[in-house]
């Protein structure tokens, strides 16, 4: 009987494993059945068009509960013929931080600890683009320096993404207008997709994430600006739930020089087409061939 | 004996023990109990209770999983030598390293755990009922690797002692190529998690090609450094006759090891710093500090110090011969490629980070506590197996008579010492 041992060792492995499926029964069945819900969920990607129906309602009665207030999520998929870019023009940039600020609040970052989409980066003019020399934390009385130019930097939404790529459990990916996008629920927070990218862009709740009901942005989108549970990984969607809309995303909006430009780069008539095609652009660590939709270029 | 009287004799034996052997499992459930108080409130706050932030992502835990899986990988390739060289107790030799490796992929897996920010989701990386990202992510092939290779080991273990304690011979045909397999998955599972960092194109300091030749090489040299001890305890307080020309043959291949490693490392060190690219600011940072920033300068030296002494102890035959340096030669190699791997490879490619900001990480005390905890469970689990198998091993226990040759001669004159089954 040379199996014997082998029985033997499944045998109390199988009692050890029940043991454990017993307790983990008992636990749920004491939990509400919401609880119950959330913690077996399905992939979104495999929700069919009525489960995600549902899981919406869900999460609208319950982000409106909790923030006292009635709140939308959207699920809406992306439109066919649709490709998302970025420009921003490095000689307008001022530095003055108001895209990081309306980010935060648009996309219902957390305040307390604080999570920021955005890091504008103080660059000194002499040396051009070096990071080591950038300096994210510049705080003079007035902006923009005279020695220095201003680098923002966010999700790069790049073409071949070493995050999506790395991600153990599929909880990151492109969608098909271009956006990379993380299921917070889903997200085992490992951050193997941090360690991957090489432009910072991604952010971990390390502590319970808190943004105060009044300043809440009840406009919400399921793969973008939802507020966020703790220990995931989170990151600059380019406003998801605005620009499925046909808006432009919040650091568009509120840039007071216009150093930002969106749109679709499947239309040859949009303004994002017109930059790529009449300026110069580049992209960041383009050695790395990550081939970002998002370009940098010097307008003026 | 059925499966029962294997858990209940099992079970006998682990109770059975002198003061020394409780004290020991006392201060390592102290250990636990301690760490795992901390690990409550990291579970309760979240992550935020380490010193880890989005510039240093991953630090201390990860260091010590990345450790630990060398030790697992080393433990077992043991078997290699032990069947070339002719050490006799090769089954001995066998049985130890799968256990050794039991004890580390136990610790590696705590490790991967509690750095999780949602462990309560694992459950995800399960294939079936989760949504393994298999085969893009080298991360979800680890997660595969290090468990195949935990049941692997588990299984060979199992059926050792199993058939040990009944007084059968083992199967052959089940355990010979199992232990062979087990070789190769060695390798593997420390290759593959070299892979998790060599494969990140945007973090320079890891994004080389030597990166998985090293870390083979250190981990040729910690595994042993951890046997080499053990084997020592066990020459001393047990029946089990391992040779002394054994331990010294396993101290010279750490020597080649170690020879290696540091040659690798000099590679390195001589490509970054005579090109001196952007690259070398990483490498800066480890070895002298960069923008008046040096937390990690003491341990990168320490490091290469212990190696380079521990490498010329093993070298010449009086030192590796003599038991006082050959242990202290185990320790500074356990030293070396125990910061070389912790704080050496994990913090240096996180600072400065990916645009350029220094963030210097050092461990909080709750990260310190939980990696206590981690560790005392593993020197928990390894000195569980090791209380059942070595009676077993040693022949103490009767019914080993017919499966340990090599024993058989001593077995006579401690029938009498044989534990009640």
């Amino acid at each position: 009987m040379p199996d014997r041992a082998d029985d033997a060792a499944g045998l109390s492995r199988r009692n050890f494993l029940t043991a454990i499926g017993v307790a983990a029964a008992g636990y749920l069945a004491g939990c509400t059945p919401e609880v119950r819900e959330a913690f077996f969920q399905k992939h979104f990607r495999e929700l069919s068009p009525k489960e995600v129906e549902a899981r919406m309602a869900r999460l609208r009665a319950d982000y409106s509960q909790r923030f006292g207030q009635d709140v939308n999520v959207s699920a809406l998929p992306a439109q066919a013929g649709v490709l998302f870019g970025y420009a921003l023009d490095l000689s307008r940039c001022i530095g003055c931080r108001r895209c990081v600020y309306a980010c935060v609040k648009e996309n219902n970052q957390s305040r307390d600890p604080q999570i920021q989409w955005i890091r504008v980066l103080e660059m000194e003019k002499d040396k051009g683009i070096d990071f080591e020399e950038a300096n994210p934390y510049y705080d003079p009385e007035t902006v923009p320096d005279a020695d220095h130019f201003y680098l923002p930097v966010a999700c790069q939404q790049c073409r071949t993404p070493q995050c999506t790529k790395v991600c153990p459990v599929g909880a990151t990916w492109q969608e098909p207008d271009g956006i990379v996008v993380i299921d917070y629920d889903w997200c085992i927070g490992c951050r193997c997709c941090m360690a991957a990218c090489p432009y910072g862009a991604r952010h971990f709740n390390w502590g319970e994430p808190h943004i105060p009901a009044a300043e809440l942005n009840p406009n919400m989108h399921y793969l973008g600006n939802r507020p966020r549970p703790r220990g995931v990984v989170e990151k600059c969607t380019f406003c998801v739930q605005r620009v499925r809309n046909g808006r432009y995303p919040a650091c568009v909006e509120i840039c007071p020089v216009g150093a930002r430009k969106f749109g679709n780069l499947l239309d040859r008539e949009s303004e994002i087409s017109r930059i790529l095609r009449d300026k110069r652009v580049f992209v960041l660590k383009a050695e790395l061939k990550t081939e970002p939709k998002f370009y940098y270029f010097y307008g003026l | 004996m059925g499966p029962l009287g294997f858990i209940t004799t099992s079970v006998r034996f682990i109770l059975h023990g002198g003061k020394a052997y409780w004290v020991w499992v006392g201060c390592l459930l102290a250990l636990m109990i301690w760490g795992g108080l901390a690990y409550i409130d990291q579970f309760r706050y979240g992550l935020i209770v380490t010193n880890m932030r989005d510039q240093v992502s991953w630090a201390f835990y990860i260091g010590n999983f990345t450790f630990l899986v060398g030790v697992a990988a080393a433990a077992v390739i043991l078997v290699i030598p032990a069947y070339i060289y002719h050490w006799g107790p090769i089954k001995e030799v066998a049985l130890l390293g799968e256990i050794l490796a039991i004890s580390a992929i136990v610790m590696c897996l705590l490790f991967v755990a509690v750095d999780m920010g949602r462990p309560d989701r694992f459950w995800h990386l399960i294939p079936g009922i989760g949504h393994m990202n298999f085969p893009s992510s080298v991360l979800a092939w680890d997660v595969l690797v290090l468990n195949l290779y935990l049941v692997l080991n588990l299984t060979i273990v199992t059926h050792l002692l199993y058939t040990g304690m009944q007084g059968r011979h083992y199967n052959q045909r089940l355990v010979v190529p199992l232990v062979l397999f087990s070789i190769p998955a060695a390798v593997g599972i420390h290759t593959v998690t070299a892979f998790i960092y060599a494969g990140l194109p945007g973090r320079p300091y890891w994004n080389a090609s030597i990166l998985a030749p090293r870390f083979l090489c250190s981990a040729f040299c910690s595994g042993p450094a951890v046997m080499l001890v053990l084997f020592q305890i066990l020459q001393r307080t047990t029946k089990i006759a391992i040779k002394d020309a054994a331990i010294w043959k396993i101290a010279e291949l750490m020597a080649y090891a170690m020879f290696v490693n540091l040659f690798l490392l000099g590679a390195e060190i001589f490509k970054e710093y005579y090109s001196a690219t952007e690259h070398l600011i990483h490498l800066q940072y480890l070895f002298t500090g960069v923008r008046g920033h040096h937390a990690l300068v003491p341990y990168a030296w320490t490091y290469v110090s212990c190696g380079i002494v521990a490498f010329l102890l093993f070298l010449f035959p009086a030192t590796r011969r003599n038991v006082v340096t050959l242990n202290l030669g185990c320790l500074l190699i356990y030293a070396s490629v125990y910061i070389e791997k912790g704080m050496g490879l994990v913090m240096p490619a996180f600072t400065p980070d990916v645009l350029g900001e220094i963030y210097e990480y050092t461990p909080t005390l709750h990260e310190l506590r939980i990696g206590a905890a981690i560790f005392s469970t593993g020197f928990l689990v390894f000195t569980i197996l090791c209380r059942i198998a070595i009676p077993i091993m040693t022949g103490e226990f009767a019914a080993v008579r017919a499966v340990v040759p090599g024993t058989a001669g001593k077995l006579e004159a401690h029938a009498g010492a044989a534990l009640p089954t």
